[in-house]
């Protein structure tokens, strides 16, 4: 199976594990991922309050480029993913933004149909290649490690593509398909902060405590995630937590991180040491 | 087909109307423009607009002109003919002319109520107003057939609808089978504890009329059945109804339950379905001590017998009427009546479909009908409040609206929620003396006495915060929280965001269509609402009637609607289906079809095609023959034979070649 | 204390903002909201907004235009779509936050001294020049254009970033910018062609 895949700036910054791990674990499968060609950056949410149409096309661009060969596109960052297909609703809901957005890319050469399916790649894991298959390449199974699954907002918002919107289960799948154990805990899909805890810590830094306290309250030992936002927020400002409400020192891991060690690939490729919670004890103790 | 056609010197003498419908058709149809256009169309001697066709000055002004004029072909252009095309064969008919020498055009729910652009909406008024003139001179004089009304009623669903509707009808001396799919009589009306604004014991109310109907000699009882066909007509149809097999005898069996006590389960453990799963029974039950028929009956899927073959039987041996048969197969019935009355209720909106409230997943999260249950003295804790885990709860939260008011869901208002809450809020409070937090998005008390128990429950000091409550969690902000069901909410009022921790969640569950609301429906040729309940015919002014004449709706099936309304409307129904009944016969619409015997050429292809087997092949003449009593004007057969013989009165080629090319002119 | 009068008349009211609102994309549901507050219950930030979501959406139907456009709550969204997915009446809450950020930067009343505008904004001109973002630059312009001071309590989080390699200082950037800025401007010169015919 044939990927293209596009990265969008965090995963090249900050969630350069996820990258890493990512790419590690899909070429360990046979999957064959292709970076997408001089893609540029979604436009996140940011750039939605700027201006809508251009954060169309700006999207617009990275699909018309991706339109050229006949391939899926794995977008592992959540705002990516959530704007990519966002841009895929709103040019075929919208026939008049879709015509400015359409001649737009056609000034500059770009021709845009919007026939790619955009694809998370937790959705391709669980789905083009299915937890039975996956369990073939376990060799190292995370026995004992108590997972608690985080999914965040927006790979299940406002688009459930994949996955239950209340109740979203493929990483609790892919957790016990690695022989961890998933705790099962209520805040799922709250939101993680988001970029509040850059730019109002006084209240993205209580989001994101939220989460690690309850993780931690309810057994977990690491926090999986598949959102470089959210791996960053629950990760980065861990200190800062400490020093406003009390030190919670949970670990947060890419769920390709987790699965990539239990296929037994090295820690090294998978961008283990770049947490800066340590992972160490939590796989270690269990 | 040109030879056929009428020369303009032979044309009748047409009279045109078109009706304003005070603004309904005016404001989206110029009818001035309508009336001059028509009046210039061949034929046409009189054309006319008035405010309200329908009105009696409208209808005396048709009568009039016939005379006058001569008028020997009528064409109203007004609303739906399902609304007043009767009204106007009848004003042809005061005027001397034979009705069928009608034609109606709909440039109402055609035209005006689905267009925005006046003047296309003229213009298609027009076109069609063409094709009904260019059709109506064709038309021929014809004749109602009368067929007379078999007396006996069949009454489906023996809720509070049903029950209500059968001893009506059955006090009033016709002959009543009521149909019940359940073991008992009852419906969800034997779950309620107490009902509102009145707190009188919804047992105490229903049980009576139970017994009633079970002693009433012109009622038979069928409970464990389900109707599985439906064939004729109004005043004459014919029923088919399953009957499942109890495995004890109806006519032997007395209720003393002494076979319950002897059966080989000593302990009761299979989830008992009447109290909701919150109780257990045993494979030989009855679902509560009034149930009616008092009658025993075995559950195939639990029981011992039926699972392994090895059970020494103590419950038949137990028996001394010897009530007991496991031999008992289904039974199949039919039934000869001239109405029918459907009153099959309501299904409870499942919670699941709601996960954000928890429900299966926190024990302590429960629906409205477990409440109901749970609060009542013959329930399965005697009335008690108790949790799952035996504790018993100091705050409970009432969540209103699940699964009514949301497009993710059911989007309609379901009508008894916010009574049936405060309802369960007082009886909450007065057997628990717990907290209790209603959740609602508006209160909608508009019944008589309603918004003085609302009153009421104010002052008991109960909790109402105005808000959709958004999830429930076990998840703990504060150490009050801790072990508790929280519920997150806006409280709209305040303006800002509350968590109210509680031990009981009330699901206020909305009440949807049935599942089989759709295969009944056709089953017995009726329709249904986008939402699924059975339409009504007019929503105002034939409530309970159907589109099909001769079956009548009642209670909850056709819209969420609480105890009064259901009564009065199964009255309502009984008494429709006595006006039909009473009158003796019906007229049959003459739109049937027939043979032109010479030109038939018995090839058989219309007989298998026609739904109502109307049609049958004369084997000595080897001709078709069309029973016009069964046929109802379908027209397959008219369109399907290939040598043209057979004809249908009022869609005769004649009259659908001018109709498509006044279309077209 | 000074006592402030809260009587609205219907002359403070923009009766054009609701008719605006409901004509731009994902604010077409605007007017079937039945106020039951399910999204403010489900808003992660509610607690922290000036008027909950649901006052925001009913200010927006009455057409209270400058209420709402200088709000901190449409800042605060962080655009989670809980609030969307909940909402019985399916109303694109989430969009209609941003479409009420673009129209706030539009007529210049956002709150001067939150970064959250400044933010976008920033983002903005990074995508334009360089066609990708870099976090570190994107966040360090940010603290120095408006709290330098809290940019201080960073440094420790900088620090943890370049011990683990999460952090990089050269601008990433595309190879043909020339053609992104293409497109950009051709929907530049659209918009300028469109506001010109509206004059006319």
């Amino acid at each position: 199976m044939k990927y293209l895949y596009f990265p969008g700036c965090s995963l090249k910054g900050t969630g350069r594990a996820y990258e890493e791990s990512f790419l590690a674990v899909f070429k360990a499968l046979g999957l064959e991922v292709r970076e997408l060609e001089d893609w540029n950056c979604c436009g996140a949410t940011a750039y939605m309050s700027v201006d809508e149409t251009k954060s169309y096309a700006l999207a617009g661009r990275n699909l018309a480029i991706a339109e050229r060969e006949d391939l899926d596109v794995i977008a592992p960052c959540s705002a990516c993913y959530l704007v990519l297909n966002k841009t895929q609703h709103g040019l075929k809901d919208n026939p008049e933004l879709r015509r400015k957005v359409v001649n737009a890319l056609k000034s500059a050469g770009l021709d845009y149909k919007g026939k790619v399916r955009v694809r998370h790649p937790l959705d391709v894991l669980i789905n083009d290649v299915g937890v039975e298959k996956l369990a073939k390449f376990i060799k190292n199974p995370l026995k004992g490690l108590k997972i608690a699954p985080y999914y965040g907002c927006q790979v299940v918002r406002p688009y459930s593509t994949f996955d239950d919107q209340y109740n979203p289960v493929t990483m609790d799948k892919l957790i016990e398909a690695v022989g961890a154990e998933c705790v099962s805990w209520p805040l799922k899909t709250r939101c993680c902060g988001g970029s509040l805890t850059g730019t109002l810590p006084e209240v993205g830094l209580k989001l994101a405590y939220i989460l690690v306290k309850e993780a931690k309250k309810r057994g977990a030992a690491a926090v999986v995630t598949l959102c470089p936002l959210c791996q960053f927020n629950l990760d980065g400002y861990q200190d800062q937590i400490a020093r406003k409400f009390e030190r919670v020192d949970i670990p947060t891991l890419y769920f390709t991180q987790i699965l990539g060690l239990a296929m037994g690939l090295p820690e090294s490729e998978l961008g283990i040491k770049r947490g800066i919670i340590s992972a160490q004890a939590a796989l270690a103790g269990r | 087909m040109s030879e056929n056609k009428p020369k303009q010197e032979n044309l009748p003498r047409i009279g045109f109307y078109v009706c304003h419908c005070g603004s309904n058709i005016s404001s989206m149809v110029d009818v001035a423009a309508v009336q001059k256009y028509a009046a210039g169309l061949p034929g046409v001697v009189v054309s006319r607009d008035y405010k309200y066709m329908c009105s009696d000055p409208g209808q005396e002004m048709i009568a009039k002109d016939i005379k006058e004029h001569k008028l020997e072909r009528l064409v109203v252009s007004a609303c739906s003919p399902n609304l007043h095309e009767e009204t106007f064969r009848k004003a042809a008919a005061r005027g001397g002319l034979n009705p069928f020498y009608f034609q109606m055009v709909n440039i109402r729910e055609h035209v005006a109520w689905v267009h925005t652009d006046k003047k296309a909406a003229t213009e298609k008024a027009m076109q069609l107003v063409s094709a009904a003139i260019a059709r109506v001179a064709f038309h021929q004089a014809l004749d109602k057939k009368r067929v007379p009304v078999d007396p006996n009623v069949m009454v489906v669903g023996g809720g509070i609808a049903g029950i209500h509707a059968a001893l009506t009808l059955a006090n009033a001396g016709k002959k009543v089978t009521l149909v019940e799919r359940e073991a008992t009589i009852g419906g969800h009306m034997a779950l309620f504890d107490k009902t509102f604004p009145t707190l009188d014991c919804a047992a105490c109310i229903l049980t009576p009329k139970m017994s009633a109907v079970k002693a009433h000699p012109n009622i038979t009882l069928w409970t464990y059945s389900e109707v599985e066909k439906v064939e004729g007509y109004v005043g004459n149809y014919k029923v088919t109804v399953k009957r499942k097999p109890r495995y004890v005898k109806e006519d032997l069996c007395v209720g003393c339950m002494e076979c319950i006590d002897a059966c080989v389960f000593k302990e009761a453990k299979f989830a008992d379905k009447f109290n909701q799963g919150l109780g257990k029974r045993k494979p030989v039950y009855i679902d509560f001590p009034q149930a009616t028929p008092k009658v025993v009956l075995i559950d195939k899927d639990t029981c011992l017998h039926f699972k392994t073959g090895k059970c020494k039987q103590s419950c038949a041996t137990a028996c001394d009427r010897k009530a007991f048969d496991f031999n008992q197969k289904e039974e199949t019935k039919e039934l000869q009546v001239g109405a029918i009355v459907l009153a099959t209720g309501f299904k409870a909106f499942d919670p699941a479909r709601s996960p954000q409230y928890g429900y299966g997943r926190y024990p302590g999260v429960y629906t409205a009908l477990e409440i109901e249950r749970l609060v009542n003295a013959s329930g399965p804790t005697s009335g008690e409040i108790t949790l799952r885990d035996g504790k018993h709860p100091k705050a409970v939260g009432i969540i209103h609206c699940v699964g009514s008011r949301d497009a993710k869901t059911n989007k309609w208002c379901s009508r008894v929620c916010c009574m049936y809450s405060l309802k369960l809020a007082h009886l909450i409070k007065e057997h628990s003396g717990a907290e209790v937090y209603n959740f609602y998005i508006d209160m909608r008390a508009p019944g008589k006495a309603y918004e003085e128990f609302y009153d009421k429950l104010l002052g008991e000091g109960v909790h109402f915060i105005r808000g959709r409550v958004d999830e429930v969690t076990d998840w703990a902000m504060t150490p009050d929280e801790e072990g508790k069901l929280v519920l997150r909410v806006e409280d709209t009022l305040a303006g800002f965001v509350r968590r109210i921790p509680v031990d009981m969640v009330v699901l206020s569950t909305g009440l949807e269509p049935q599942a089989d609301a759709q295969e009944v429906r056709r089953r017995f040729n009726i329709g249904c609402g986008t939402e699924g309940f059975f339409q009504e015919r007019h929503p105002k002014l034939a409530p309970v009637n159907t589109f099909t004449d001769g079956i009548y709706i009642a209670g909850a099936c056709q819209a969420p609607r609480d105890i009064p309304d259901t009564v009065a409307q199964a009255g309502a129904a009984a008494a429709e289906a006595l006006a039909l009944i009473d009158a003796g016969f019906v007229e049959l619409e003459p739109n049937t079809s027939h043979v032109i015997e010479d030109e038939c050429c018995g090839c058989k292809s219309c007989v298998p095609l026609c739904p109502y087997s109307a049609i049958t092949f004369d084997e000595v003449k080897k001709k078709a023959v069309i029973n016009e009593v069964l046929c109802k004007g379908c027209g397959v057969c008219a369109a399907a034979c290939p040598s043209g013989s057979i004809v249908q009165n009022l869609f005769d080629d004649d009259e659908i070649f001018s109709e498509i090319r006044g279309i077209l002119k | 204390m000074p006592l402030e009068q809260k009587v609205k008349y219907e002359g403070d009211c923009d009766p054009e903002f609701a008719k605006w609102v409901v004509g731009e994309i994902g604010g077409e549901n605007l007017r079937h909201c039945i106020q039951c507050g399910i999204c403010s219950a489900a808003c992660p930030l509610s607690l922290y907004m000036d008027y909950t979501p649901r006052r925001i959406i009913n200010l927006a139907r009455e057409g209270f235009r400058k209420e709402v456009l200088s709000s901190f709550t449409i800042w605060l969204c962080s655009s989670c779509y809980a609030c969307r997915v909940e909402c019985p009446k399916e109303i694109h809450i989430t969009d209609i936050m941003y479409l009420l950020k673009r129209r706030a930067i539009e007529e210049g009343v956002y709150p001067r001294s939150f970064p959250i505008p400044v933010l976008a904004r920033e983002f903005g001109r990074m995508i334009f020049m360089f066609g990708r973002v870099n976090e570190t630059l994107l966040v360090t312009d940010l603290f120095l254009r408006t709290n330098w001071f809290k940019f201080l309590g960073m440094i420790g989080l900088g620090l943890n970033l370049m011990r683990t390699g999460r952090m990089s200082f050269l601008p990433d950037t595309i190879k043909r910018r020339g053609e992104l800025r293409k497109v950009l401007e051709a929907l530049d010169a659209e918009e300028k062609k469109e506001k010109k015919e509206a004059l006319s």
